[in-house]
């Protein structure tokens, strides 16, 4: 193969560099996905610093759940791609009865139930991000590619049933971020444009059934503050309006790290976790968040890259779905804080604070690097 | 695992897999360009109005109170002056539980129960982040109190603030009124924008007169806030470093009054247990040198705030305290008025220095048989008008009322200013009451009653029936009396004082037409039959002209509350306190270079040589500096 070669030629002359190299090749690690990855959590380390009003304990905090997420990620890295592949309908069984627990005992917090103490506190929800790209990959595994309409349509439930169980608890942005890796998955499985088209002309009943059935008054409350943020600068409309507000006067190179008056002085809502992005363009300017930008594609590329090497379907369906999926996280939350799309509780990956997405972020990292590092440089 | 799987091509797999990849990465790549084109957007082309929003962001302007001016007596001593207090103060956004916490500063007793209604309303009425005064002036073991048990308080916490103080308290609470918290009514006639940070305005006597004067001009600055307003340390990094300009607040003018503190403690004194008015004038120029009405109140408790327990019970006091007597008390002038009228009857040939009258106790009018009595029931005997005067004879005047006809009566008395506003520097006097009938023209509806009767020109005579005059308006008439028709506005203050540059305008005297009798014998008749009343074998008020080291004139009065029947006689022991006659007194000294006019009024107080004049004399025996220790 083409890629392979390259690849092959890339390392022999990679050889040289010393033992790093060979360390990391046998610790299953991809040294330039991990990298970027590391880019992007100090750069967010110190943005967080700031945000959090240097608080050293929230800092040291964070620091922690990124180191745990980063053993995490080695750990994944070192299952190979077929033992993930033959635990996937389990995983994505057992996440369907967690799921299903969590309606019925979950514990609520702030106004939903997404919460599930089993010794250790977390959220069911986590795993589906994994889960559901996996389980879909994993049943196009052994199919003919482009999938046929009955196996697109059994895709469908797979992806829907978990979906619908997460926006009842209610969460809805994590619901539609699952529906997407799950959808992400048929589109880069070679789904026909026809049919995206038909499922893009449906959506528009689909919004307003979600509209009228399915949407909280908060929820909706959000996307009509979209439309006009001015119409009340204090209730729903002030996070937008102050978020555009720290952004746009960071200017070129920004206030100068801690020196943001929106962030410091509280105007900026959530500052520390949704609109942590808004942080760095005040007090890093465009430059700031255009580096940060810039780190996101390469470690999307990457990602993509690995799955273009990867050797079967399901590795290249799974790497290539956690990668784009990776890539809407920045989307939806650097549209939202810019005012583009409405406000979901969709934290900037990586950068803000809290741990349990982290933590599954860096385990699909980790994903990504097993089926880097595990391929056997022979073509099928 | 599938035991058959089917035969899959995984070249053409893999190059739709290519396909696809870069499709997404290109759809992923402009969506990434579109938030590039926002950030540019904002960052860029937006910059400066998202720049110049995020500075009026957290720049708020405070206002910055004045610190009111001074109020000083004519010797210079304080009467009114800002002091350092603690006040309890309570931020609202950093209470959890409001109910709470109010309940249990109750608790320690800190803050009324009653008081906590109002407290709540307060608190939840305001910005979220503005101070709610819940004390206004905390003693120092409540300070320690609660200094120990802050902990327990999250957002309660003492601030020392500037608060009005009135060091003499009761003695010139009705000359200078006293300030009290801004309240609604206020705003609605004070200028807002001066107002922003005052707690305070003037509500009555001076201090609101004044107030204009005293209040000062606001300065402001602009302080750096969060987003909930809160002001953030000044040395907060460099957020604070490019503060623009600030302006220091203009200090209020400081007032001169012409008031004696001496005077006005020694009136006190005098009328302390007694309801009543001491009103003390410079006939010269018209300056009040006393004021003075009783039962007064601190005027302290206005500016420290009180409980509604106090407030209401001060309302509620038989004596009125709040009622400033002197310039708002309305009383018939009784036989003050005889000097005055004495005047009028011989400028208008109503009598003659030699007309004598006899007295047998009573007087009829022609085709009555009324009798209209004099307070000495045997009758005075034969009698001049200088004896009517010494020895105020009521009949001798009841004689020539008719003869003076009740509209002369009223061009005269109206000329030493009675039935008129005074005209004193000092907000809420009363107008009091000189008739006539055009006056009884328009005052009844009924027909009947728009009449005047021959009668009641009779008993005007005596300064009874419609009649009436305030304490302020009595002291300016014997002020005029005293320099034979010579006429003055009263005046408090007497000089404003720039704080800044300490210069002091001096408020010129005010003087008005001169009375319209330039007979020089008939002031110096009436005056000399003044002067016999104090200091005569006869006066009726010898007793306390007694052993003066200086002239003096004066006059009494004694008005009746309660009308005695025709065939009964005036018991003052018989009836109730409360209607019982006023006791009024006028005088003043020195006889041929007056210094010091007094009017005095003690409601019930029963005879006003006897009770009244006393009191007139210690305030002038003080004055004139004769007697430091009088009373």
């Amino acid at each position: 193969m083409r890629f392979s070669d390259t690849e092959q030629l890339l390392e022999r002359k990679a050889a040289p560099l010393g033992n790093a190299a060979r360390i990391m090749r046998r610790l299953n690690i991809d040294g330039k996905l991990l990298g970027g990855l590391l880019l992007i959590c100090g750069l967010g380390l110190v943005v967080l610093f700031s945000a959090v009003g240097e608080d050293m304990d929230l800092w040291l905090q964070q620091c922690i759940r990124l180191s745990v997420a980063i053993v995490g990620m080695f750990v994944v890295a070192q299952l190979p791609p077929d033992v993930l592949r033959r635990w996937t309908p389990w995983g994505y069984g057992a996440g369907l009865v967690l799921l299903i627990l969590v309606l019925a005992f979950g514990e609520v917090g702030q106004g939903a139930k997404r919460w599930l103490d089993l010794g250790i506190r977390f959220q069911p929800s986590e795993i589906m991000k994994l889960a559901v790209p996996m389980m879909a990959a994993w049943y196009l595994h052994d199919r003919q590619l482009p999938p046929k309409a009955g196996h697109m349509l059994i895709i469908a439930v797979l992806v829907i049933a978990p979906t619908a169980l997460i926006a009842m608890q209610p969460d809805l942005g994590t619901a539609l971020l699952i529906a997407t890796a799950g959808f992400l998955v048929l589109v880069l499985a070679g789904m026909s444009f026809w049919l995206m088209a038909v499922l893009g002309l449906m959506s528009v009943p689909g919004a307003m059934v979600l509209w009228n059935y399915f949407m909280q008054d908060y929820q909706k409350q959000r996307v009509l503050t979209l439309l006009n943020p001015d119409s009340d600068p204090l209730g729903a409309g002030y996070n937008i309006i102050q978020s555009k507000i720290a952004i746009g006067s960071g200017g070129l190179f920004g206030k100068g790290w801690t020196n943001g008056s929106q962030a410091q002085l509280e105007f900026l809502p959530e500052r520390q976790t949704d609109f942590i992005f808004a942080v760095m363009g005040e007090e890093l300017g465009l430059l700031g968040v255009l580096s940060l930008l810039g780190l996101y594609l390469f470690v999307v590329g990457r990602g993509l890259y690995i799955a273009i090497q990867a050797p079967d379907t399901y590795a290249r369906l799974l790497a290539g779905s956690i990668s784009l999926t990776f890539l809407v996280y920045v989307l939806v939350n650097t549209a939202m804080v810019t005012g583009i799309v409405p406000v979901v509780g969709i934290p900037l990956p990586l950068v803000s604070f809290g741990g349990t997405s982290m933590v599954t972020l860096m385990a699909g990292f980790g994903i990504l690097m097993s089926i880097h590092t595990h391929r056997k440089l022979l073509p099928h | 695992m599938r035991l058959l799987a089917p035969i899959k091509d995984h070249h053409s797999e893999r190059r739709l897999f290519v396909r696809r990849v870069v499709l997404s990465s290109i759809i992923g790549f402009l969506l990434c360009s579109s938030v590039v084109a926002r950030l540019v957007q904002l960052q860029v082309f937006d910059h400066e109005l998202f720049a110049e929003k995020s500075q009026g962001n957290r720049i708020r302007i405070e206002a910055m109170p004045p610190t009111r001016g001074l109020i000083f007596d004519r010797k210079g001593r304080v009467l009114a002056e800002n002091l350092p207090a603690y006040q309890l103060e309570l931020i609202p956004e950093q209470v959890a539980d409001l109910d709470d916490t109010l309940n249990r500063l109750a608790e320690i007793k800190l803050i009324d129960k009653e008081d906590i209604p109002r407290i709540r309303s307060l608190s939840l009425s305001g910005p979220r982040f503005k101070p709610v005064t819940l004390r206004f002036r905390l003693s120092e073991a409540e300070i320690s109190n609660f200094a120990i048990q802050r902990p327990r308080f999250p957002g309660v916490d003492f601030q020392p603030r500037l608060v009005r103080r009135y060091p003499h308290g009761e003695s010139v609470a009705h000359a200078l009124g006293y300030v009290g918290a801004v309240d609604t009514t206020d705003l609605a006639r004070l200028d807002p924008a001066a107002y922003v940070g005052s707690a305070h305005t003037g509500k009555t006597g001076i201090e609101i007169s004044f107030e204009s004067e005293l209040h000062g001009s606001p300065g402001y600055r602009q302080v750096v806030t969060n987003a909930r307003g809160r002001q953030v340390p000044p040395d907060f990094r460099e957020l604070s470093a490019s503060l623009p300009e600030r302006e220091s607040p203009l200090p209020g003018a400081n007032l001169y009054l012409s008031l004696d503190l001496d005077l006005q403690i020694l009136a006190t004194q005098a009328l302390r247990g007694r309801r009543g008015a001491i009103v003390a004038i410079n006939p010269e120029n018209g300056e009040i040198l006393a004021l003075v009405s009783a039962p007064a109140f601190d005027p302290n408790i206005f500016a420290t705030g009180m409980s509604t327990d106090e407030f209401s019970a001060l309302q509620a006091d038989a004596g009125q305290p709040l009622f400033n007597r002197a310039v708002r008390g309305t009383y018939p002038p009784g036989s003050t008025i005889k000097p005055m009228l004495s005047l009028a009857a011989l400028e208008t040939g109503a009598t003659n220095l030699t007309h004598r009258n006899f007295c047998r106790g009573f007087y009829t009018l022609p085709h009555s048989t009324h009798r209209y009595r004099d307070w000495k029931p045997q009758g005075h005997g034969d009698m001049d008008l200088h004896d009517a005067i010494t020895q105020s004879c009521d009949v001798y005047f009841y004689s020539i009322s008719t003869a003076i006809g009740i509209d002369q009566m009223h061009y005269y008395l109206d000329q030493f200013g009675l039935g008129q506003y005074t005209g004193i520097d000092m907000v809420g006097e009363h107008q009091g009451l000189l008739p006539s009938r055009e006056w009884k023209r328009h005052a009844f509806r009924e027909r009947a009653d728009q009449v005047w009767f021959p009668g009641e020109t009779v008993i005007a005579s005596i300064g009874q029936g419609y009649m009436l005059a305030t304490p302020l308006q009595l002291a300016n008439a014997v002020a005029t009396l005293a320099t034979r028709g010579k006429r003055f506005e009263p005046r408090i203050v007497a000089a404003i004082e720039d704080p800044l540059t300490g210069t002091r305008k001096i408020i010129a005297p005010k003087q008005l037409p001169d009375v319209e009798i330039d007979n020089e014998v008939y002031w110096e008749t009436v005056i000399g039959a003044m002067h016999d009343v104090m200091q005569s074998d006869k006066g009726t008020a010898r007793a306390a002209g007694r052993d003066a080291a200086y002239e003096m004139a004066g006059k009494s009065g004694t008005a009746q509350v309660f009308s005695v029947g025709q065939d009964e006689s005036y018991e003052a022991d018989e009836i109730e306190e409360h209607l019982r006659d006023h006791a009024l007194f006028i005088a003043f000294a020195p006889l041929g270079n007056p210094k010091i006019a007094v009017a005095v009024v003690v409601e019930n107080g029963g005879s006003g040589s006897g009770v009244a004049a006393p009191m007139a004399r210690a305030i002038m025996d003080r004055y004139l500096g004769v007697n430091p220790n009088a009373l």
